[in-house]
């Protein structure tokens, strides 16, 4: 494994605010930021997962929070912000696989299909809105700023059973797209990644047979989204160096 | 002038109340106001997030019911979240202007408030009754935490909903320090930076703890504003020395940001980036060192906004513009209309010509 990039302690500088991060991506992306120095903040439903992983990570701050509610949204922000004392990367890694067992459309739930935006679309739009100011002010003091949506292939393939969360995690996907767009000239970079087919809880509910074997661990995924992030702070960095140096030969 | 009674930042038919350098006043609506700048200026917005620093409780020696309005801390280190000023209200809730809530109880040192999740203990009282220091017991972690499910924003008599945090959040707000809203910034939303930026005018931010703005006790409104806490990013530092050196105006958006900007002044127009506290009030008497215009709500005389605007324009001038307010059907209070007032050319300070020539 390539780790030569990966030092401890190279992600000191940074701020991250990961949701759902009591168990599997987030709970990996939470102990890859802790190992590597970042101030990190997660977010999670269950008081007793909180309290658990927190002790478990001596410096990081965990916060109870259903991002799914729209009242919990500006309290959970509030928390991150006075906390890290500002913002630099966003993780929105909570996600609700709609019914459970999965369904077809036709047999799905109004309710079910309801709770999948919530948590898939409206959660990480109302956080990320929340939390823009505090982006914003990163990227212009030079520190980059970096929302990453968590994708699925299911956002792109039209898998039958899949369709809330499928449905859910496309307009993810294109409301990520349009906020890349919109946000490039602020300074803020905004992803969409799928990060595969992994071995964790929200997978066991989808499909409890599955073969683990044929399954990612989630702290490789981890790994692999973190050097996504690396990847476009130094690419934003660029962008800015360029920009300054527009505005002094102006 | 009318009060703005809905939690409405930015309403359609906003509007703006522009005084330009000469003294001369016009009329816009609010979302015209980037035409208002030039090329090479730089607005600067307080980028603070409101804080939920309403804190309903219970006063336990007496066992009375309190409202907690936290007021002022010493600085913007996210640690430093135990030591507080606070105004304490007695019974009632917001419903009740703050000019009518009764006193609470006689308050001591030592006194302890439990505040849904939160616990403080009085360390001394601040020269009035309702006006004491606090200290909460427990981790900064637990403070924060406290203060998200227990707090609410500070309520105003005059508004008909009650205020969520939501709706007190500049759409920039982003550093978690503010007691009060920063209200000018409700003017300003994202669309409206994306057309500053392609008519060549820069943005950028400070963080100012804006405090509470009227308590409803003429003794203690004489007190305010508070020594309030800021901080000036470098790269906010960077960007009014480069509208200076291509002869921009800075524009301030709310009496905090130019608070906090003279409190940073430096030589030759510049500010020193960093923290500090703003402590000295700005009033008619006052030389700017910084802050060319300020876009402002509007305020009613006698109040501290209305003093600091006395900094930019005469005296006369404001009256002028106090009526134009009335004639023309302002609305004032948070979510009211605005104010651009730039300060007078002369006979203030003389400036070179080419300042307007942008």
């Amino acid at each position: 494994m390539n780790r030569t990039n990966e030092r401890s302690n190279d992600l000191a500088a940074l701020r991250i605010a990961i949701t759902g991060g009591t168990a599997g991506l987030g709970l990996a992306l939470v102990r890859e930021w802790s190992a590597r120095g970042a101030a990190v903040a997660f977010v999670a439903r269950t008081p007793g997962s909180v309290e658990r992983i927190a002790g478990e990570i001596p410096g990081a701050t965990g916060i109870v929070g259903d991002v799914s509610k729209k009242t919990d949204i500006h309290p959970i922000a509030l928390q991150i912000l006075g906390r890290l004392g500002g913002l630099d990367v966003l993780v929105n890694n909570a996600s609700s696989l709609g019914p459970v067992p999965l369904a077809l459309l036709a047999d799905t739930d109004c309710e079910d299909f309801e709770a999948a935006l919530a948590t898939n679309l409206l959660g990480p739009f109302r956080l990320t809105r929340a939390l823009l100011g505090a982006l914003r002010a990163s990227a212009a003091e030079d520190r980059g700023a970096v929302v990453l949506n968590v994708s699925s292939d299911a956002a792109l393939t039209p898998y039958p059973h899949w369709g809330a969360y499928g449905a859910s995690k496309a307009a993810l996907h294109h409301m990520s797209a349009i906020w890349r767009e919109e946000l490039h000239d602020e300074g803020i970079g905004v992803l969409s990644l799928d990060p595969g087919d992994m071995d964790t809880a929200l997978h066991a509910l989808a499909i409890p047979d599955a073969d683990r074997t044929t399954l990612r661990k989630p702290e490789a995924s981890a790994r692999e989204l973190t050097r996504a992030i690396v990847a476009e702070l130094h690419e934003l960095a660029q962008q800015r160096k360029r920009s300054h140096e527009t505005r002094r030969q102006a | 002038m009318i009060a703005a009674h809905e939690p409405i930042q930015r309403p359609p038919d906003a509007k703006l109340l522009a005084i330009d350098a000469t003294g001369r006043i016009t009329h816009w609506p609010r979302r015209a106001f980037p035409a208002l700048l030039s090329r090479g200026d730089l607005v600067v917005a307080n980028d603070a997030a409101t804080l939920p620093a309403s804190l309903r409780g219970v006063h336990v020696a007496s066992g009375r019911n309190i409202e907690v309005r936290l007021a002022q801390r010493g600085s913007l280190d996210p640690e430093d979240v135990r030591d507080f000023a606070a105004l304490i209200f007695g019974e009632g809730d917001y419903r009740t202007p703050t000019e009518a809530r009764p006193l609470p109880p006689v308050l001591a040192a030592g006194d302890v408030l439990a505040l849904g999740p939160l616990r403080a203990t009085v360390r001394h009282l601040c020269g009035h009754p309702r006006f004491v220091a606090l200290r909460f017991d427990g981790t900064a972690q637990a403070i924060w935490r406290g203060l998200a499910l227990h707090g609410r924003a500070i309520q105003y008599a005059y508004m008909r909903p009650a205020l969520e945090l939501w709706d007190v959040w500049t759409p920039f707000a982003g550093a978690a320090a503010a007691f009060e809203a920063p209200s000018a910034g409700f003017a300003l939303d994202w669309a409206l930076l994306a057309k500053m930026r392609r008519r060549g005018v820069e943005f950028a931010t400070i963080t100012h703890a804006a405090g509470i703005s009227s308590t409803g006790d003429e003794a203690l409104d004489a007190l305010l504003p508070l020594d309030e806490p800021y901080r000036i990013p470098s790269s906010t530092a960077d960007a009014v020395a480069r509208a200076r050196e291509r002869h921009g105006r800075i524009i301030a958006v709310g009496t905090t940001v130019v608070r906090a900007l003279e409190a940073a002044a430096a030589p030759r127009g510049l500010v020193h980036a960093g923290a500090g506290i703003a402590a000295t009030r700005i009033v008619p008497s006052t030389q700017l060192r910084v802050v060319d215009a300020v876009l402002s709500g509007t305020h009613e005389p006698g109040t501290s906004h209305y003093a600091l605007l006395g900094a930019f324009v005469s005296a006369a001038t404001l009256r002028e513009a106090d009526r134009e307010l009335e004639t023309h059907r302002y609305r004032t209070h948070e979510f009211g209309d605005s104010v651009l007032v730039e300060r007078a050319a002369l006979p203030i300070r003389p400036r070179p010509a080419q300042r307007h020539a942008a």
